[in-house]
């Protein structure tokens, strides 16, 4: 079974080689058979792949497959070659059975759209790319489909080209992530050099013989590549470009910009995890960075009207949750929140996205409403997802992967009450803006007419993303609730398992008494303000110093603005002063000074007798005079 | 003899072409096509053959050689040879030569005959090359392929064609003739110490040079070399070259004319003046880094679409710089790799740029706009070759630009880093072109042709062949490995101190390892 590994990345790659060459001529039957059934036979296959994993485990819960030499040089070797372990073995499973259930979805919410097969070709290739990536043995292959996702989220962001807009997000988001991806490649430069090999087995085994713990080289290479996972991940100080880029279809926001390639960074992060541990401070610095993160993100969606901004900030904050996992040695729980985050916000996006459709592409939810009665299928599960964001206790799988994440904060010695605190203030800003999207978007009358009926093909990855939603969080419970830790012992094979320094069962309580109070409190507040009493925000938040401050918040903190004048602007302003390339000006003088001459010169040659004796004369006397003086 | 059919074929196929013309003005363009199809068949043949010879035994890293005696007063002989290196450049010229054939099938009205006789002429200058072991002949061909170029910019060109064709002749001119002085001191250098006096590559390899004459004359190959590459700051005679060319033109200029810079920098700076190489190594990375940025810079700026990526020619040929100065295996190799796909990438992009051009009568990219909707083919033919030019992996340039920046790290980490900017500059100004001319809004535009069935299957054809040299570069890297090896044992290697310091090494210090450098070489020279 695990030999047909290969089969996972080649079949998406399949399906956009169909609808690359042959799309424009196929039915959008067939074209939507091609487009789904790639990634479903993929997601088929993974899920074979993944339970004959877990029910026959291979050596070392490994299993390697090259499929041939990429490039050989000396002791530089990457082959295009895949490795499966645990911790792939959910990537892929996400990756593959989300992104089936958001191509089903596609099928009817690009029904209109003339790019249909254009959308499915990119859709593939972006399924395919994400698979590389997570399945990659080595960095060099992880950097293919690294920079493959970034430009499918590239070519979707900017799906519907003829908007000026999409285009500049679209740019902005390469750009940005680009500059995060440079700074990968120039860590893996430094890890070839120093270590030898890309290989990420052999190189996490290097690193820990040569390396001492905090040593200087270690932390050079970890910061590289934390460079590279903050620019995919969206986190400060690269976070500008994900805002952006929901200008594409919903989706592809679902897809891309929530479910799965925003957490290549937490991937990378937990697949390096020897070097990071190798590297305390840049390990502290991913969970300070995580925490700012998460914080600042909070405040932003708690400030956005257009619902796929509330979303995308809400994104960049959960994954914010991943990154102080991360930063504090909670390998397995950012996993997990990544899993359920994928579950829950890919529903979150796709609920959205069916009232955006119904409402005929409004996005502001202050003019939505009335999606209670008029949808009730996309208010459930819209209900679910929100409820799951904001983590209410016991029912939803945000709160077991969130509470996983706090708990194993506070205990982590790196970790602390500070960090602690900062996660639960963020709990509370999430279920606050999340249960003010419900009320605002869902509740009240209808102020947009809804008329787009959804159909089945919408209902049930809705639905399934529901159920899942809620029952992901199963597989792991905490030590006083059920005790059941089946998704952290199966990642255990891949990755380290979470050391803490103070083990005690009554703080757990007490801090997931904490974390609910916090959950409550956000919906409390959210259902006063903007369900119960609507003209409260602006009683109270009408001053002028709440509207600036608010007006920070919408627009990102400011990050927009200072890129702008500090980079963006002068770079332009720059290179146009030099368009005609001042080089070229010392030619010109050259050749300005040569033809000057030869006009100069040309014009003694008159034809006249008489002023060529003079001449002559001159010269002659010159010549004497000077023979005579020296 | 079969490295003269090489050279001869294009020669012969431009006369008969010409002569034809005035029969029909098609069969010189199916001459020309089947002349280059016979020459590429001859190169495959030599392949196959040579890499059964490499599996069975280590014999020499020549493939095959010619050596005629042509003025043996003066020691100057007819001397081919062709090694892993030469091979592949002559198949990029037979390949970018049939795609020049083609993309001016329809460009091309006036004066057919003269157009496909320049163009095969060049051709057959930039073969021979690629080919020459006697430094006489190299000049010789070095010339050969400049005088076609020439007519080729200045007759069939744009509108500002005369300047652009006298800027190019002079620069190239003024380089060259900086060779020519090098090479006859070389002669007499080595005539009078040996007695011997010849023009024979083999035997100038040996010549023993004061630290002094060497770096002279190493200047004046350099000279000529770096104007054709072209470094900056003596760049400023292409973007004019290559916006005003014909796109035959430009393909041939991009492609070709500025790898015989690259192509002689290692096949004859590096083994023959190795220490004054050693020594101006990091001025030489210095200048690729630079020219890396600057290009990358000024091709943002521009508005002419052909200028555009004129100028980011110069930022891909920056790496090349960098990566043959910087004396390891991964950067030459990746130097050499770099230099073939910037001939497919680049290529491409000039033909789509032509096409474009005969379409809609701009290269101007703020009157482009939305033709994704009209011309679906073209636009994402275009997009696939700004994503191989901005170093997409899986697509060629991106194994040609990591391993020269992989190899420039183990030698300067400094280096590296500010290239490495090039990767986020070349984004900026690759998707530039994406968003300006293929999406955005079109007014009018639903009666374009998109492309013709011939142009449809070269496109096919290159993007291909960029794939594969992006998925499956062994078989290049194998081919070129002897060569480069046989190069670097004569020009010795950068010292690469390992550990902590390989971090924090600085420009300044390799002043101090020039010594050890020396030292490795004499090292290479004993054994």
């Amino acid at each position: 079974m695990l030999d047909l590994l290969w089969l996972i990345p080649a079949l998406p790659i399949l399906g956009f080689l169909i609808l690359a060459l042959a799309g424009s001529r196929l039915s959008r039957k067939v074209q939507s058979c091609v487009g789904v059934g790639s990634v479903g036979f993929a997601a088929v296959l993974s899920s074979a792949i993944s339970i004959s994993f877990i029910v026959f485990p291979p050596p070392h819960y490994q299993y390697d497959q090259t499929l041939w030499n990429w490039i050989s040089i000396g002791n530089f070797s990457p082959t295009i070659g895949f490795h499966l372990d645990a911790l792939s073995v959910c990537m892929i499973l996400v990756v593959t059975v989300v992104g089936f259930l958001i191509h089903l979805y596609s099928v009817e919410y690009m029904a209109d759209d003339e790019g249909f097969s254009r959308f499915f070709a990119y859709m593939n290739l972006f399924v395919a790319s994400m698979l590389v990536l997570t399945l990659a043995d080595n960095l060099l292959l992880l950097y293919l489909g690294w920079e493959g996702v970034g430009l499918c989220s590239f070519l979707l962001i900017g799906f519907w080209y003829k908007e000026p807009d999409n285009i500049k997000a679209a740019t902005k988001a390469f750009v940005i992530t680009r500059i995060g991806d440079t700074s990968m490649a120039i860590g893996l430069f430094l890890l070839f050099n120093e270590l030898g090999t890309l290989q990420i087995q052999e190189l996490s085994v290097r690193a820990a013989q040569q390396w001492v713990v905090g040593s200087t080289t270690p932390m050079i290479a970890a910061a590289l590549l934390l460079g590279g996972a903050l620019g995919k991940s969206a986190q400060l100080p690269l976070q500008t470009w994900l805002p952006d880029a929901m200008a594409g279809p919903t989706p592809v926001s679902a897809l891309i910009h929530a479910a799965t390639m925003v957490t290549a960074g937490v991937y990378l992060i937990a697949r390096m995890n020897v070097l990071f541990t190798l590297a305390p401070m840049v390990q502290s610095a991913v969970a300070i960075i995580g925490l700012a993160t998460l914080l600042l993100a909070g405040f932003s969606a708690l400030a956005q009207n257009d619902i796929k901004r509330v979303l995308a900030y809400s994104t960049i904050s959960q994954v914010g949750y991943m990154f102080l996992g991360l930063g504090v040695g909670a390998w397995s729980a950012a996993i997990f929140h990544f899993v359920t985050h994928a579950c829950f916000k890919a529903l979150l996006f796709l609920a959205a996205g069916s009232i955006i459709l119904a409402s005929g592409h409004e996005q502001n939810m202050f003019k939505l409403g009335g999606v209670r009665s008029k949808l009730p299928v996309t208010f459930w599960t819209f209900l679910i997802g929100a409820s799951s964001l904001a983590s209410i206790p016991l029912v939803t799988d945000g709160f077991y992967s969130k509470d996983m994440i706090l708990w194993q904060v506070w205990s982590s010695p790196t970790g602390g009450f500070w960090l602690w605190l900062g996660g639960v203030f963020g709990a509370l800003l999430t279920s606050l803006y999340a249960f003010r999207m419900v009320f605002t978007a869902c509740f009240g009358p209808a102020k947009t007419q809804l008329k787009h009926r959804s159909s089945n093909i919408i209902h049930i990855p809705l639905i399934i993303l529901a159920i899942l939603s809620i029952v992901v969080g199963f597989v792991e419970l905490p030590h006083n609730i059920g005790n059941f830790h089946l998704f952290s012992d199966f990642l255990n094979s891949a990755l380290p398992s979470f050391q803490a320094d103070k083990i005690d069962t009554n703080n757990e309580l007490a801090l997931e008494i904490i974390a609910g109070i916090s959950c409550f409190l956000g919906i409390l507040i959210s259902y006063v303000f903007y369900f119960k009493r609507p003209e409260y925000p602006e009683r109270f938040f009408g001053g002028c110093v709440s509207q600036k401050i608010h007006s920070l918040w919408q627009s990102g903190w400011g990050f927009d603005w200072i890129y702008d004048s500090v980079f963006v602007r002068p770079f332009v302003r720059i290179t146009r002063l030099n368009r005609n390339d001042f080089i070229d000006s010392f030619y010109a003088l050259v050749s300005f000074v040569t033809t000057s001459l030869h006009k100069g010169l040309s014009l003694t040659q008159t034809g006249r007798l008489r002023q060529y004796a003079l001449g002559i004369s001159i010269g002659a006397v010159l010549v004497l005079l000077i023979l005579v003086w020296l | 003899m079969t490295l003269v059919y090489l050279i001869i074929i294009p020669l012969i196929a431009g006369i008969v072409s010409w002569v034809s013309a005035r029969k029909n003005p098609v069969w010189p363009r199916w001459i020309a096509l089947s002349a280059l199809f016979a020459q590429m068949l001859i190169i495959i043949s030599l392949w196959i053959g040579h890499s059964i010879e490499l599996n069975s035994a280590h014999n020499g890293v020549w493939i095959a050689s010619v050596d005629l005696t042509w003025i043996p007063q003066l020691g100057i002989g007819f001397r081919l040879a062709m090694d892993g290196l030469s091979l592949l450049m002559v198949a990029l010229t037979s390949i970018l030569g049939m795609a020049a054939v083609i993309c001016s099938w329809t460009e091309i009205k006036d004066g057919v005959g003269f157009f496909h006789f320049n163009l095969m002429a060049c051709l057959s200058g930039i073969v021979g090359v690629f080919l020459a072991m006697d430094l006489i002949l190299f000049y010789f061909f070095w010339e050969v392929m400049l005088v076609p170029m020439y007519f080729l910019i200045g007759i069939w060109g744009h509108e500002n064609r005369i300047y652009a064709s006298i800027k190019f002749f002079i620069f190239t001119q003024a380089g060259g003739l900086l060779m020519l002085m090098a090479i006859l001191g070389l002669y007499f250098i080595h005539g009078s110490i040996t007695g011997a006096y010849t023009f024979n590559y083999f035997e100038l390899l040996e010549t023993p040079l004061s630290a002094w004459s060497s770096m002279l004359l190493m200047l004046g190959f350099f000279a000529a070399f770096a104007v054709k590459i072209p470094v900056v700051p003596f760049h400023t005679w292409l973007p004019d070259a290559h916006t005003e060319a014909p796109t035959a033109g430009s393909v041939i200029l991009a492609g070709l004319l500025l790898k015989t810079g690259a192509y002689g920098l290692i096949r004859f700076i590096l083994p023959l003046f190795p220490s004054a190489a050693h020594t101006v190594a990091p001025v030489a990375m210095m200048l690729g880094v630079i020219g890396i940025i600057y290009g990358a810079l000024l091709a943002f700026a521009q508005t002419d679409l052909k200028r555009l990526v004129a100028y980011s020619s110069v930022s891909h040929l920056g790496f090349v710089l960098l990566g043959v100065f910087a004396f390891n295996e991964l950067a030459l190799q990746g130097a050499v790799m770099q230099m073939i796909c910037h001939g497919i990438s680049t290529g491409a992009l000039f033909i789509i740029v032509g096409a474009l051009q005969e379409r809609i009568g701009s290269r101007d990219l703020n009157r482009m706009g939305g033709l994704w909707a009209s011309i679906p083919r073209i636009s994402a033919v275009g997009l696939v070759f700004a994503l191989a030019s901005l170093g997409l992996p899986g697509l060629g340039n991106f194994v040609g630009e990591f391993l020269v920046l992989l190899g420039v790290y183990s030698v300067s980490p400094w280096m590296t880093v500010p290239a490495a900017m090039g990767l986020v500059l070349a984004v900026i100004y690759s998707l530039r072109i994406v968003g300006k001319a293929f999406y955005g809004c079109s007014d009018d535009r639903s009666r374009i042709q998109d492309l013709w069935p011939r142009e449809a299957l070269l496109m096919a054809g290159m993007i291909l062949a960029i794939l594969w040299l992006g998925l499956f570069p062994q078989a290049v890297l194998n081919t070129v490995e002897p060569a480069l090896k046989a190069i670097q044992e004569k020009a010795g290697s950068m010292s690469y101190k390992s550990g902590q310091a390989a971090v924090y090494t600085d420009i300044l210090s390799y002043f101090q390892t020039s010594q050890v450098v020396t030292e490795t070489q004499r090292n290479g020279q004993n054994r």
